[in-house]
């Protein structure tokens, strides 16, 4: 799960974790309100606006702006990003319409740091990164110059240890005595955060170090582990379902897996290895997949009919791919769903269904008694096949 | 004729009370398992089914009924803590088949495993059968038969496709291990693939990767160096696109890593065979052998 900037600041705020003073606006209004209250409390005529959305290259998108004349300038920057499509290098080339803002205190920047805690799966254990390249892509860093990142991994017995926060700091050049003590103090906090609210990633591009001296995280990206998601009834108040595929949000209430994809193949496949596998053969024959779905082992009839209405409600779906090969789950019960889901919406696109294992034979009478136009394949490229083909006789038509 | 479990294994059950591992259990009891012990809290001194003895701890059952594997069906918020029970208890092999174990959880896992002669397969895993000998999970006993060729495999379902073309082609499975879909967790490839190596009833292997992490492309530097028997792959994902989960957990391209092309190049670099597509992992395997 990922959040927006302005939430993972008020996140690092609650461990002791400095960030710049600012406030979320989701109107010019309101932007101007907070510019005007963040000038009066700094005393510095200079606040940033910045929109928030669930990408980063946010800056060099044009996304990230500096206001130097007071409230006014601030309220005509909000309304110039406010409701722009911002594209940049990590949402697409759609782009992802902004919607919310947040209005940031202007700080003197000296330096311009990376750090991040991120799980390594290979290690199995969660590493700590930090370059002096800040502010940059870091996968140039990591790809151009992979010497200037400089990564420890911290044992959970230990914890982030503070000789492995100082051997950081000295990498990054803050082993002066004003910044050493912060930074091993900032770390501390950070690593803290980390396990307590469960994330896949922090990452602060840029952590700055201001004129003053003071280490700031001047931006703030954190992901959560969707699988910690029971222990944490507070996510559900931070997740922004404006920066979330609507289907894919309906998918993961009812219980199933789905990604939303560019092509007019809608898929129901049992299993997400199985379910990429049939994206992949769709593709190898020439055909595009609209939609990866993982209906599960444990689907209830209820279950596969919801995902059938799903794929069947898309717009952009021109035929649809059933692949099942049942261990645990049942045939029958993938036919009953996809004949009752059928039966309640209308099919008016080709059906493909493949059918292999638990109550196989079941399952393929109740498609064939159905009364529904259903073609019948005997393997996964023999569907696959077909699918395409019924779609272009459809094009053609 | 297998890698670690076989007729003789004997298993204990986590959560067999629950909805889950209660249908499972009674699957491989009915494929003829020795289920020797079910462990659920609260339980000890009932009969599952009338018939497996029920205990409140693993380590009860490991001394009252010599089990030796662990089969793990307790729901996320309690799984960590069972595989952790039963590495304590002496299990020579745990198989945690549950989803959704938070990661953070396994990491600890991981590191209490260290220096543990105990083996880990998963979590988010269909388990490890031994074709007419032992089945521990939830695969579709039925489409597999006893014999020579040894499948391993992230995914659940496409292993249930190899096998179901490997049985179709007459060719039989040694033993086949479902390593599981999260980014942390028990044995990965090398771990299954150096089993397989040394067993001398597989003569071939079947290995099922996924999008996401370096896995795959470690498994593939040690099969270059180390692989004495033919190895066909396939790799699953090539169609997905960049920073979506697809479905596990650990199936996402960060960061412009773990790309399909990526272990593909990787793979047959080391002399593996990479099937074009699902369909075809039978056949190609098939045509190393003949």
């Amino acid at each position: 799960m990922k959040i927006h900037e302005y939430q993972a600041k008020q996140i690092f705020a609650r461990y002791g974790i400095p960030v710049p003073k600012g406030e979320p606006a989701f109107t010019v209004d309101e932007a101007e309100a907070a510019a005007k209250r963040l000038i009066e409390a700094t005393k510095i005529p200079v606040v940033v606006v910045k929109a928030q959305i669930h990408a980063g290259g946010r800056g060099k998108g044009g996304g990230v702006k500096v206001a130097k004349g007071g409230a006014s300038e601030a309220r005509e920057l909000a309304g110039k990003i406010l409701g722009m499509q911002l594209v940049t290098v990590q949402t697409g080339p759609v782009g992802q319409k902004v919607r919310r803002l947040y209005v940031e205190q202007g700080l003197d920047i000296d330096r311009e740091l990376y750090l991040a805690l991120l799980v390594d799966r290979d290690r199995r254990r969660i590493a700590i990164m930090g370059s002096r390249e800040g502010g940059m892509d870091i996968e140039k860093v990591a790809h151009d110059t992979p010497e200037k990142i400089h990564t420890l991994h911290i044992d959970p017995v230990l914890g982030l240890a503070p000789f492995q926060a100082r051997k950081l700091a000295y990498d990054l050049g803050l082993g002066a005595k004003e910044t050493l003590k912060q930074f091993v103090s900032l770390v501390d906090k950070l690593y803290k955060c980390f396990l307590a609210e469960d994330c896949s990633l922090i990452e602060i591009n840029p952590l700055i170090v201001t004129k003053n001296g003071e280490i700031v995280a001047l931006d703030g990206k954190m992901t959560m582990d969707d699988n910690a998601e029971l222990r944490h009834p507070e996510w559900a108040q931070l997740r922004d379902i404006d920066e979330e595929d609507p289907t894919e949000l309906e998918a993961k209430r009812v219980g199933i897996s789905y990604v939303s994809l560019d092509g007019d193949i809608g898929c129901l496949v049992n299993g997400a290895g199985l379910a990429m596998g049939t994206m992949d053969i769709i593709l190898h024959y020439g055909g595009k997949p609209a939609n990866f779905l993982d209906v599960g082992g444990g689907a209830s009839t209820e279950q596969v009919k919801k995902a059938f209405q799903m794929i069947l409600t898309s717009e952009k779906v021109k035929g649809i791919f059933v692949n099942i090969f049942g261990g645990i789950m049942r045939c029958d019960i993938v036919a009953s769903g996809v004949v009752a889901a059928a039966k309640e919406l209308g099919l008016d696109v080709p059906l493909v269904v493949r059918l292999e294992g638990t109550n196989v034979e079941l399952g393929r009478k109740i498609l064939d008694e159905s009364g529904l136009s259903v073609e019948s394949a005997s393997s996964m490229a023999d569907g696959a096949q077909k699918i395409i083909a019924a779609v272009k006789r459809g094009a053609a038509a | 004729m297998s890698i670690l479990v076989n007729k003789d294994t004997r298993v204990v059950i986590q959560g067999i009370t629950g909805e889950y591992g209660s249908q499972h259990a009674r699957a491989c009891i009915a494929y003829g398992t020795k289920v020797v012990a079910g462990v659920t809290p609260g339980r000890s001194g009932q009969k599952f089914d009338d018939k497996v003895p029920m205990f409140d701890t693993v380590e009860q059952a490991v001394r009252n009924e010599g089990a030796d594997v662990s089969c793990i069906f307790v729901p996320p918020a309690g799984a960590a803590d069972a595989i952790a029970e039963a590495i304590d208890a002496g299990c020579r092999l745990v198989v945690c088949i549950t989803e959704g174990i938070p990661v953070l959880d396994m990491l600890k896992v991981r590191r209490y495993l260290e220096g543990k002669p105990t083996r880990l397969i998963g979590p988010n895993c269909p388990g490890i059968i031994t074709p007419g000998e032992c089945k521990i999970g939830i695969m579709p006993g039925s489409v597999h038969k006893p014999g020579h060729i040894g499948v391993l495999s992230k995914s659940g379902t496409l292993t249930y496709e190899a096998v179901g073309q490997l049985t179709a082609l007459g060719i039989g499975q040694s033993s086949c291990i479902g390593i599981g879909g999260d980014p942390v967790g028990g044995m990965d490839f090398i771990d299954v693939l150096e089993l397989f190596n040394n067993d001398p009833d597989t003569h071939g292997v079947i290995m099922i990767g996924e999008i996401g992490g370096a896995a795959e492309q470690k498994a593939a530097a040690w099969i270059k160096a180390n692989m004495k028997k033919p190895v066909a792959a396939l790799i699953a994902g090539r169609a997905a696109p960049p920073g979506k989960r697809m479905g596990h957990a650990g199936a996402i391209i960060s960061g412009g890593k773990g790309t399909a092309a990526e272990k593909i190049a990787a793979l047959e670099e080391a002399g593996v065979a990479v099937a074009p597509t699902p369909a075809d992992m039978g056949a190609t395997l098939a045509r190393l052998l003949a």
